[in-house]
Order: structure tokens, then sequence, then C-alpha cells
């Protein structure tokens, strides 16, 4: 009797450690990625990012979750507006122009609406949709793939909510590119230094060998200014940013007024850019 | 034991000068990748991974296909393995060194791999592959070394060291599972993103290792004077068997599941490998060679093994048989799983990747490595062997 006794208890301590240890592996292996953890598998994401019923840990009010809208209509209107932000973009981030597009670096580039959301295929689109551009860029996802993939943590999502680089972490093991649902990545296949041309002193170059992305103007948000993209845009308004955990913010009433999408929000991975058709 | 290797006859000393030839070539051709970037490259942000990483995925296998012959001998205690567990374990340690050194040619900081290590990151798949396969290196290393050096002094070897060979059974199997997790755990690649990716590896794996290891016995039979025995090589055949077909039903249900239901992103990689996928009136095809020539080769390889005939009565068509099975699980693995895997890209656009001659030449060069390092670690059992025979 006494050994059973105790032989149960041991099996019974040692399956509870057990437990406590296997649930602690695939927190960390769940877990990890993102602060607005609460934002849910669902996709629904602004209501649970910041409101009352998502299920798990609220976020942290005070903590920013940077995002973006971009009004398709306007880059209709007026096609010159894309090029604007990206080269506003490319010139303020030191972004290379390589004459082999084998070797391409972009932040953000103009591509046709199939190609942003090959998951609404239509094959009566409208005009307008069919024949004009639009920007993509990396989508700050709440769960963003690539930073689950990065095995060093070179690529992470910062307190703003923004998917941030170090470029002086990254390996260039590529696994990010691999990851990204949405081909926001970019490689430096050679050293980029000869092809900047008119180098901005205020962000860091790159070297070869590792990988880059937009950042959200990160290093200008923090002092206070609009991303370079939006700036570019001016008052067209047809880039639009700020803080989504902010219910009063001009992106949050226009998302209240607008219908907006997302790239390939199927994925769970809740991207931070929105469009408006 | 290691002055074994440095006596042998002018055909091992040509052999090992006719990999060292293609070992130099591809030292320069690294050196010249290191001091321009990766750029001399085929890939391309849109491949973004080339014939570095589907070498490496497939050499993963060659290395977990050892396991098919430590699992029978030392859990199944089927002695007819007694001879060649050895060359098992030192191809699975010679095709672990080819895995790592393709990492490396990746790398476009390969000064900062230690990174991985200084900032471990139990979130990233590629941590734990780096712990698996360091695990699995080190596991064969010891085993085989500890237990070769018993057999040649005459005795049983150390009770501990079976502790570490049963452990190197789940390490196996794990070497490849987590290779596989690197793949079916990204969204928005349809192709790889798949349960059956791991267990499809591991059998192609199964089959692939063996098949490597038959052909490696056939040829050791002649040139060493070393038999692996008759049994041996007809169970593992038998394996060969089971496992290549396991492979080809997975492949069969892929085809299964994307056709039938239709959907177009799981179709899309398979069209392009197989058949061609056309894009704005343009079709791109440039794997579908390799596909068909993985299906014929493993068509005549199956044939060749299944039929007594062929099978039984003379080691060159068992020979033939092993190889075109191996080379099929190449032309499957190591190019068209990785490759097809970055068609089309999250944008829906299509971009086709071709090697460089300095990409080739670097490729040749590591798998010139991994062989040259299989021969001395051969060449040191056989010595053992017969020294104990003698």
């Amino acid at each position: 009797m006494d050994k059973n006794r105790r032989n149960f208890l041991k099996v019974a301590g040692i399956s509870t450690l057990a437990g406590l240890g296997g649930t602690a592996v695939v927190d960390r292996l769940v877990g990890g990625t993102s602060i607005a953890q609460a934002a849910a598998e669902t996709g629904h994401t602004v209501e649970q990012a910041t409101g009352s019923q998502g299920h798990g840990a609220q976020p942290n009010p005070s903590e920013n979750r940077y995002g973006m809208i971009i009004d398709i209509r306007k880059f209709q209107q007026d096609p010159s507006l894309g090029e604007k932000a990206v080269t506003a973009c490319h010139s303020v981030h030191n972004v290379p122009q390589f004459p082999d597009k084998k070797d391409e670096i972009k932040w953000i580039w103009m591509t046709n609406f199939e190609n942003a959301f090959p998951t609404n295929a239509n094959a009566y689109r409208d005009e307008a949709t069919a024949k004009h551009q639009l920007p993509i860029l990396c989508n700050h996802c709440d769960k963003p793939p690539c930073v689950r993939a990065c095995p060093t943590k070179a690529t992470f999502r910062n307190k703003d909510g923004i998917v941030m680089m170090d470029y002086h972490r990254c390996i260039g093991c590529r696994f990010c590119m691999a990851a990204c649902p949405y081909g926001s990545r970019s490689f430096n296949w050679r050293d980029p230094e000869a092809f900047v041309k008119n180098t901005n002193h205020v962000y860091p170059r790159r070297m070869r060998g590792v990988v880059e992305k937009c950042n959200f103007c990160d290093e200008r948000v923090g002092t206070g200014k609009q991303p370079a993209c939006v700036e570019a845009c001016a008052e067209s308004k047809a880039i639009v940013f700020g803080n989504l955990n902010d219910p009063n913010s001009e992106i949050r009433k226009m998302l209240k007024e607008n219908h907006t999408i997302q790239r390939n929000p199927a994925l769970g991975t809740i991207p931070s850019v929105f469009y408006i058709v | 034991m290691f002055e074994k290797a440095l006596k042998g006859n002018n055909y091992y000393w040509m052999w090992l000068a006719f990999l060292g030839f293609f070992i130099a070539i591809a030292a320069v051709c690294y050196l010249r990748q290191y001091f321009y970037g990766l750029g001399i490259t085929g890939m391309s942000r849109d491949v973004s991974w080339g014939l570095y990483i589907s070498q490496f995925t497939f050499l993963v296998g060659v290395a977990a296909g050892g396991v098919m012959l430590v699992l029978p001998y030392y859990i199944h205690n089927y002695k007819a393995f007694g001879r060649i567990t050895i060359l098992g374990e030192f191809l699975a340690i010679s095709s672990l060194l080819m895995c790592l050194m393709f990492i490396m040619a990746d790398l476009g900081q390969p000064l900062r791999g230690l990174n991985v290590l200084l900032y471990p990151t139990p979130g990233s798949m590629l941590f734990w592959d780096m712990c698996v396969l360091w695990g699995y290196l080190i596991l064969n290393a010891l085993c085989g070394w500890v237990i070769l050096t018993a057999e040649r002094k005459g005795v049983h070897p150390p009770k501990w060291i079976y502790f570490f060979v049963y452990l190197s059974i789940p390490f196996a199997f794990s070497i490849h599972t987590v290779t596989a997790m690197l793949y079916c755990g990204l969204p928005g690649r349809h192709f790889w993103l798949s349960a059956i990716i791991a267990p499809r590896f591991l059998a192609s794996a199964f089959a692939a290792g063996p098949a490597l290891i038959v052909v490696l016995a056939m040829i050791l039979k002649r040139v060493a004077n070393f038999d692996a025995g008759k049994e041996a090589i007809d169970k593992m055949v038998t394996i060969i068997i089971y496992a290549a077909l396991a492979n080809m039903f997975f492949v069969g249900l892929e085809f299964f599941v994307g056709f039938y239901s239709n959907i177009p992103g799981h179709m899309h990689t398979l069209q392009y490998l197989f058949f061609g996928l056309e894009h704005h009136g343009h079709v791109y095809n440039n794997l579908v060679p390799f596909m068909w020539g993985f299906i014929a080769l493993f068509l005549v390889g199956i044939s060749l093994l299944v039929h007594p005939y062929t099978r039984k009565q003379s080691d060159l068509w068992l020979g033939i048989g092993c190889a075109s099975i191996f080379f099929a699980f190449w032309l499957d693995k190591g190019i068209g799983f990785v490759l097809g895997g970055f068609v089309p890209t999250p944008t829906e656009e299509i971009v086709e990747y071709y090697p460089t001659i300095n990409e080739l030449f670097i490729t040749i060069g590591i798998w010139a490595t991994g062989f040259f390092i299989l021969t001395i670690l051969y060449k040191i059992a056989i010595g053992v062997e017969h020294e104990i025979e003698a």
C-alpha cells in the first residue's frame, strides 16, 4: 500500500513537472512574437486590439500600434503620387538602385491590384482598379511570421508595433524572406554603397549580406515627423499614418468611416496597413 | 586509428586528388563570393534560397537515412547489419558536415554565424535545426568512434555508449523533421505549407540514404575487398523499396489535394514543377525536365529493385537501381522542392532561378569535400575490419 502510494506520488509529481515544462515550451514557441497578443486569432483586429472582448491578456493601452491607411482612389486620381512616395522613401533611407533586377532592393513600390491582393481574384474587375497601381510595403503585422522565423532576433517588433531590423545582428540567412507572405523583404546581394546616389547621412547605409525592409520611418516618427511616403503625398491624404491604439486618432476615425481591406488577412498575421478601394 | 587513412594504393590517392581538385576550385569560388557577396549567385529577392539550401535539405535526409541501419541493428538486434552499421554512421557524419558547409556558404554574413548561439531564439525553427544537426553529428562521431575502437581491440563496447546509440535514433528522425519544419511552418507558401512534408522528407530520406549506402557497399566490394554480406544488402533493398513507394504515395497525395480541391495556390507550384506555369502569355518551365527526370529515374530504379532477376542476379543492376533511386530523390528534394516553393512569389509574379557557374562550383566543391571526408572515414573503418579479420 505504502509503496503504491509512493509510486503514485512519484509519477504524479513527474508528470505535473513535465506538463508545466511542456506548456512553458509551447508558450515560448508560439508567444514571443508580438506585443498586442490580445488581438486574437480572428483577424477582426482593431476592435479586439484595443477593445474589451478579446480573450487573453489585454494590450497595454499606453503601447502604440502604428498603422497606415492607403487610399487607392487617390493614387488613381493622381498617378504621379506613387512615384513621389517611392522616391521619398528610397532617398531618405539610402535604398540603392541597382541596374540588374536580380539585385533589387525595395521598401515601398507600386504594383497592380492583382499582385497586391492575389487572393481577391476577380474576372470582372472594374477598369480603374485594373488599370492603376497602388503602393505596397511591409505590413508591420501584429503577428509577424518573419519575426518568428528569425534565428537571432535581428528582426523584432518594437513597443510601437513596428517590425524593425537590426542590421548589425542579421546573419543573412534569409529565413525571414521565405517567411514573409507579402514579399516585403529585400536582401543586400552585394555592397550597396556605389548604388546610393545621394547619401542621407541621418540614416545609416547597409552593408552587404543583410536583409532590409520598410521600417515605418521609425527614425522620423520618433522625432514627431510623419513617415516619408506620407509626407510626399502631403495634402492629398493618399496615405495616412497614425496610432491604431488611440481611439481618437485620425487613422481610427478614417477606419470607422471607410470600408478598408488588408492584404491576405486569412493568414492571421494581422497587418497594420489598410487599403481603401 | 587515423594512420589507416594514410596508407593506400594508387587508386585511393588518385581519387582523393580528384576530389581535392574540385575542393580547390570551390575554395577559390568561395573567396570570390565572400568578397563580392551572394549577388554572385543566381538568387534574388524573389527566389531567396537556391542550390545551397536545397542541397542542405537533401543531405539532411542522407544523414538521417543512416538510422535505417542503426535502428534494426541496435533495437531489433538484426545481426546482419553488424558490419555495415558503421558505414551508415560515417555517412551521416560526412553528410552533416556538408550540410553545415552549405549553410555557411549560404549566409550573407558568415562571420556572424555564432549569433544563433549568442541570441538563442527558441521560436525559430532554424535555432532548433542547429541544435539537432550538431547533436546528431556529435552523437554519430562519438558512437562510431567508440564502437570502432572497441572492435579493434576485440572487446565489447562500453555499456555507456549504448545510451548515446539509442539517443541517436530519435535524433535522426528529429533532424529531418525539424528541417521540414523550416518550410512547412511558413504562411503564404502553399507548396511548403503541408503537414505531409515531414513524413515525405523522412520517406525519401530512408530511401535515398540506404540507396547510397548500397551503392557505396558495391564499390567497396570491388575496390576495398569489403563484403557487406548478401543478407544485409537484401534487407536494405527491402527498406529502400518501401520507403521509396511511401515517398511517391505522399507526392501523389499532394497532387490530389491540389488538383481535386482546385485551389489555385495549391496547384501553382505543382504545375510549375511538372507542366510549366503559364503567366501573362509566357510559360515558365525551367524545372520541368528535372521533375520528369525524377519520375523516370524512380520508375527505372523501382523496377530494377522489385524484379527478382535484376535484384538478385547481378550487383550491377542492383547498383544501377539504387543509384537511380538516389538521383531521383535528389532531383525531387535537392532541386524541385526548395526552388519550386518560391514560384509564384507572394505577389503572384514568376521569377525563375538559374544558378551561376561560381555557385555551381561551390556546390560541387562542398559535395567533393563531403566525399573526401567520407573516403577517409571509410578507409579507417575498413582498415580496422581487415585488421580484425587478419
